[in-house]
């Protein structure tokens, strides 16, 4: 099994379309990796569903990193 | 035509009379799987009923498009049971004719409420499901009052105006998605709704359309089924009159 870190970044290529190799950890979805504002809002739903999860809106906003996105996911993922 | 929507979800509301009946069976002419919704159980029968006659896959719904909790729930089980709307036709609609004089809060926010807040409500719903699919036809029944306006109606016109400025601002967040949103906006339809118009109101209207004639629910369906099918990918953010030249934009 990968771990979340893997499987976020195998996410954030898929949706933005960009190679996994240039996506690092502190890379920001609109800054680095060219996402628009619907790009992201996509990305969080491809998250809820390879996760299981529910990510409420207020909480969504804030996710606007790779880094971000893993965080949130361990912090929130059913054990 | 052929069966152009043959495999896709089409989900009308306001569908057990008038217009939206005739949207519903239009789009299940094209093909399409239809479910149609009425306030009651009995509409939602009717709707059944009117499906099955025509042949057409899919059923009717009792929904109250101004219950947020019911609307969800309703396209959970729809996209559950039958897959993912890919067609959504707004059509439910209410009217509270009164002189802006003697206007009660409460008709102002009915009529915002189903009209407007609703449109908006049930085209959030299905948005998630039109991205996925990278295809999506939102089309949303106005009016000419929204262009025109109308003394007695500053309610409805009101509502179906913003209605169009909401699908416009739509159009352009969802497009690059390939999800399109339109209006078709009735003239004067022969329907329930205009029946409870005064006598002497209807004749004068009528003496303002160039046709002649009122319009009849199957001539908005069709431009509605137009909308719907392939030949219309190109058009979003539009508003298509149908009213008989009885106003011209």
């Amino acid at each position: 099994m990968e771990n979340i870190e893997q499987r976020v970044k195998k996410i954030v290529a898929e949706q933005l379309g960009v190679n996994e190799a240039e996506i690092k950890n502190e890379s920001s979805f609109v800054d680095d990796l060219g996402a628009d504002s619907l790009d992201t809002v996509e990305l969080v739903m491809a998250l809820e569903e390879e996760f299981e999860c529910e990510i409420p809106d207020e909480e969504a906003e804030k996710i606007t990193s790779v880094q971000q996105a893993i965080d949130y996911v361990t912090a929130h993922l059913k054990k | 035509m052929s069966q152009v929507l043959q495999g896709q979800v089409a989900l009308v509301t306001g569908a057990s009379r008038g217009i939206g009946r005739a949207i519903a069976l239009e789009l299940g002419r094209l093909g399409a799987t239809v479910v149609g919704t009425a306030t009651s159980e009995g509409g939602a029968a009717d709707i059944q009923a009117g499906l099955e006659a025509a042949g057409i896959a899919g059923r009717g719904l009792a929904l109250d498009v101004t219950n947020a909790v019911a609307c969800e729930a309703a396209l959970c089980d729809i996209e559950k049971s039958l897959g993912v709307v890919t067609i959504l036709v707004n059509n439910a609609g209410i009217t509270r004719d009164n002189l802006a004089m003697r206007m009660k809060d409460a008709e102002w926010d009915a009529v915002l409420d189903t009209n407007l807040k609703s449109v908006f409500r049930m085209s959030k719903l299905v948005m998630r499901g039109m991205m996925k699919a990278r295809t999506g036809r939102i089309i949303n029944i106005t009016s000419v009052v929204g262009s025109s306006g109308n003394p007695g109606q500053a309610n409805y016109a009101a509502a179906k105006a913003g209605v169009a400025g909401m699908s416009r601002a739509l159009a352009q967040e969802l497009g690059s998605r390939n999800i399109t949103v339109n209006c078709v906006a009735p003239g004067f339809i022969d329907t329930d709704m205009t029946k409870e118009l005064p006598d002497a109101q209807r004749e004068a209207l009528q003496g303002k359309i160039a046709l002649g004639r009122l319009g009849k629910p199957e001539e908005i369906a069709a431009v509605v089924g137009f909308l719907a099918t392939p030949a219309a990918a190109y058009v979003t953010g539009a508003t298509l009159h149908v009213n008989g030249g009885m106003y011209m934009a």
